[in-house]
């Protein structure tokens, strides 16, 4: 047992030394699941339309245009778009998911004011900040056929849904603050655990025949220091709910929480807000404990951006 | 004349070094095996490492290096259990599996016998779980991770597009009952679990019909 696990060792170091991938490195052990959080979908769980409900006539155009943007937008809504990612990367299945702020859960709460720019957002505006953010690009203007294709898609997805309440499975979901403040090498012990296979070892992400297969969790190609996702707390739901891909509900909270610190410990694109220092956008934008923008981790001032147009 | 004699001898010994820690002694065990108890691969997986479709064994040819090695590793040590391959992986030394592996990995993908194309209810089932997934059930799509048009994605994740039915359907069969527990995350056992034997037969029959080389994609 022992002279075979230095044999592989051996062989691991010797393969490296020529340059070949070693192959014991290359993938993680499995982990043993959880104790499951209860995600059991309740009953009551709102039921989007299927995609076959899509009506045959012009107003099913705009939804099935919509939808393409959403799933594609680097392709469909090209002229918007500044980075790797689809809206479908943080909001899974086309935007049906239960806990990836599903789209069904969204539209029936707009207009609604938000404290992100102190003012009554329509849910025209509250895409638009997707793009600006999540999308590194820029926002289409009001009327613009991608934000009307978009809201249509929103409207046909809700039909049925009560307006004005807010509906179990909408958003991320909110955990419990964390036993241990998150940290960072913990997080990253949980990288390179459960997320590196597919997000690969630099968070860059993997990409096949020129489209994002696994999308990138920062650096230049990843969504910027404006972006919700940004936060914390935010990317901790996401993450507990939805990740690694297909095994959702398997981490526990605190390993959340850790990856989530990780992850939102690096370096991405500058938040188009940036006034010109770090210290000032933090308190203009990022005052909250929730926010590693213009804090130092590892030595790393974060909040640089990574110089990319 | 010496000294170019001398170079001329290191640079056979160097040649035939990297050669053998390369695809030549490979390719030999590939046709001939090892001479050790290891079988010749073309045997089952054809003279072009296309793989015996019919048969269900797999084509090797241009799958990712790393998974390929891992696979070896894994039959011999029983986390893929595989009457067939145990013993022929048991049989490889290290550099011998390094050398196989590399072959095939850079072997030219041959072109597929043409396979019929599912029709009707198979064929929806099987395009919706291929790019889809049915997130009711919690399976995301088989292209999330096995990239567009099941061509295969990095180290870790193979190509299914042209891969034999009968290999795809008994790898997941084999996942499904847990004689294959060797995947990473113990994802395909997860996922595997909430396939129906509809599902296993139309994904199969799918994927076996794809090209196996990208799509193009159309400039925009
Ligand atoms: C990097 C991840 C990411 C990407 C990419 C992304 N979003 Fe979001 N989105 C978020 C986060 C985080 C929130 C806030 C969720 C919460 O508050 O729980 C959000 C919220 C939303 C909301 C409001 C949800 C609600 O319930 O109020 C809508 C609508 C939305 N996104 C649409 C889009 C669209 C359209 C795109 C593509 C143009 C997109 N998103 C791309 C992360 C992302
Ligand atoms: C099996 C592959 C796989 C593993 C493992 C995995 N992810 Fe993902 N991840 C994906 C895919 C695919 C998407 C995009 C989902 C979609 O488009 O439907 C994604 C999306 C994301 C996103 C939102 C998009 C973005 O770029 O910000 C975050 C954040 C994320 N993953 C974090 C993680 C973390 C943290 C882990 C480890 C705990 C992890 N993932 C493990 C495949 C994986």
């Amino acid at each position: 047992m022992k002279s075979k696990r230095l044999m592989l060792a051996l062989s691991a170091l010797l393969l490296a030394a020529c340059d070949h991938p070693a192959p014991q490195a290359a993938a993680p052990t499995a982990t043993p699941p959880a104790p499951a959080a209860s995600t059991a979908k309740s009953a009551a769980q709102f039921q989007p339309p299927a995609d076959s409900s899509i009506p045959n006539d012009d107003f099913g155009k705009q939804i099935a245009l919509g939808r393409e943007i959403f799933i594609d937008p680097g392709r469909y809504a090209k002229a918007y778009v500044g980075n790797q990612l689809s809206c479908e990367n943080c909001h899974l299945d086309a935007g049906r998911l239960a806990h990836s702020a599903p789209l069904w859960g969204a539209y029936p709460m707009y207009p609604a004011y938000r404290s992100k720019n102190h003012k009554v957002n329509t849910f025209a505006e509250r895409l638009q900040g997707c793009f600006n953010y999540s999308m590194n690009g820029k926002a289409p203007p009001l009327g613009d056929p991608v934000l009307v294709a978009l809201e249509s898609y929103a409207y046909w997805m809700s039909r049925n849904a009560p307006i004005g309440t807010s509906l179990p499975g909408r958003g991320y979901p909110k955990l419990a603050k964390p036993a241990q403040a998150p940290d960072y090498a913990r997080g990253e012990t949980v990288y390179k655990r459960d997320c590196a296979l597919c997000h690969g070892d630099n968070g860059q992400g993997q990409q096949a025949a020129g489209r994002t297969v696994f999308p990138p969790l920062w650096g230049a190609q990843s969504f910027n220091w404006g972006a919700g996702m940004e936060q914390v707390n935010n990317a901790a739901g996401f993450i507990k709910a939805n990740m690694p891909l297909s095994r959702g509900n398997t981490l526990t909270d605190q390993d959340a929480w850790d990856v989530a610190y990780f992850m939102d410990a690096h370096e991405r694109p500058q938040d188009p807000r940036y006034s010109g220092s770090i210290p000032a956008t933090r308190t203009s934008f990022h005052d909250t404990p929730d926010s590693l923008y213009g804090a130092t981790v590892n030595g790393h001032l974060l909040g640089q951006g990574t110089n990319q147009p | 004349m010496n000294s170019l004699r001398i170079a001329t001898m290191l640079a056979c010994v160097l040649f035939a070094g990297s050669a053998l820690a390369d695809n030549s002694g490979g390719a030999t065990i590939a046709r001939q095996g090892n001479g050790h108890g290891a079988a010749p691969c073309m045997a089952c997986h054809g003279a072009d490492g296309g793989g015996q479709a019919a048969a269900g064994f797999p084509r090797l040819a241009g799958l990712p290096q790393a998974y390929l090695r891992k696979q070896l590793e894994d039959f011999a040590n029983g986390t893929r259990a595989n009457a067939t391959m145990q013993p022929v992986a048991g049989a490889l030394t290290d550099a011998e599996r390094d050398a196989v592996v590399a072959y095939y990995a850079h072997l030219p993908i041959p072109t597929p016998a043409p396979v019929a194309a599912p029709t009707g209810d198979v064929a929806a089932r099987g395009q919706t779980l291929a790019t889809r997934g049915r997130w009711s059930d919690g399976l995301p799509a088989c292209e999330q991770c096995h990239g567009p048009g099941g061509i295969g994605v990095g180290d870790h994740f193979p190509p299914l597009a042209a891969q034999s039915a009968t290999y795809i359907s008994n790898a997941l069969q084999a996942w499904k009952q847990g004689a294959r527990h060797n995947d990473p995350l113990q994802l395909m056992q997860h996922v595997a679990t909430s396939l129906s034997d509809a599902d296993i037969a139309a994904i199969s029959a799918w994927y076996a019909a794809q090209p196996a080389t990208p799509p193009k994609e159309p400039q925009s």
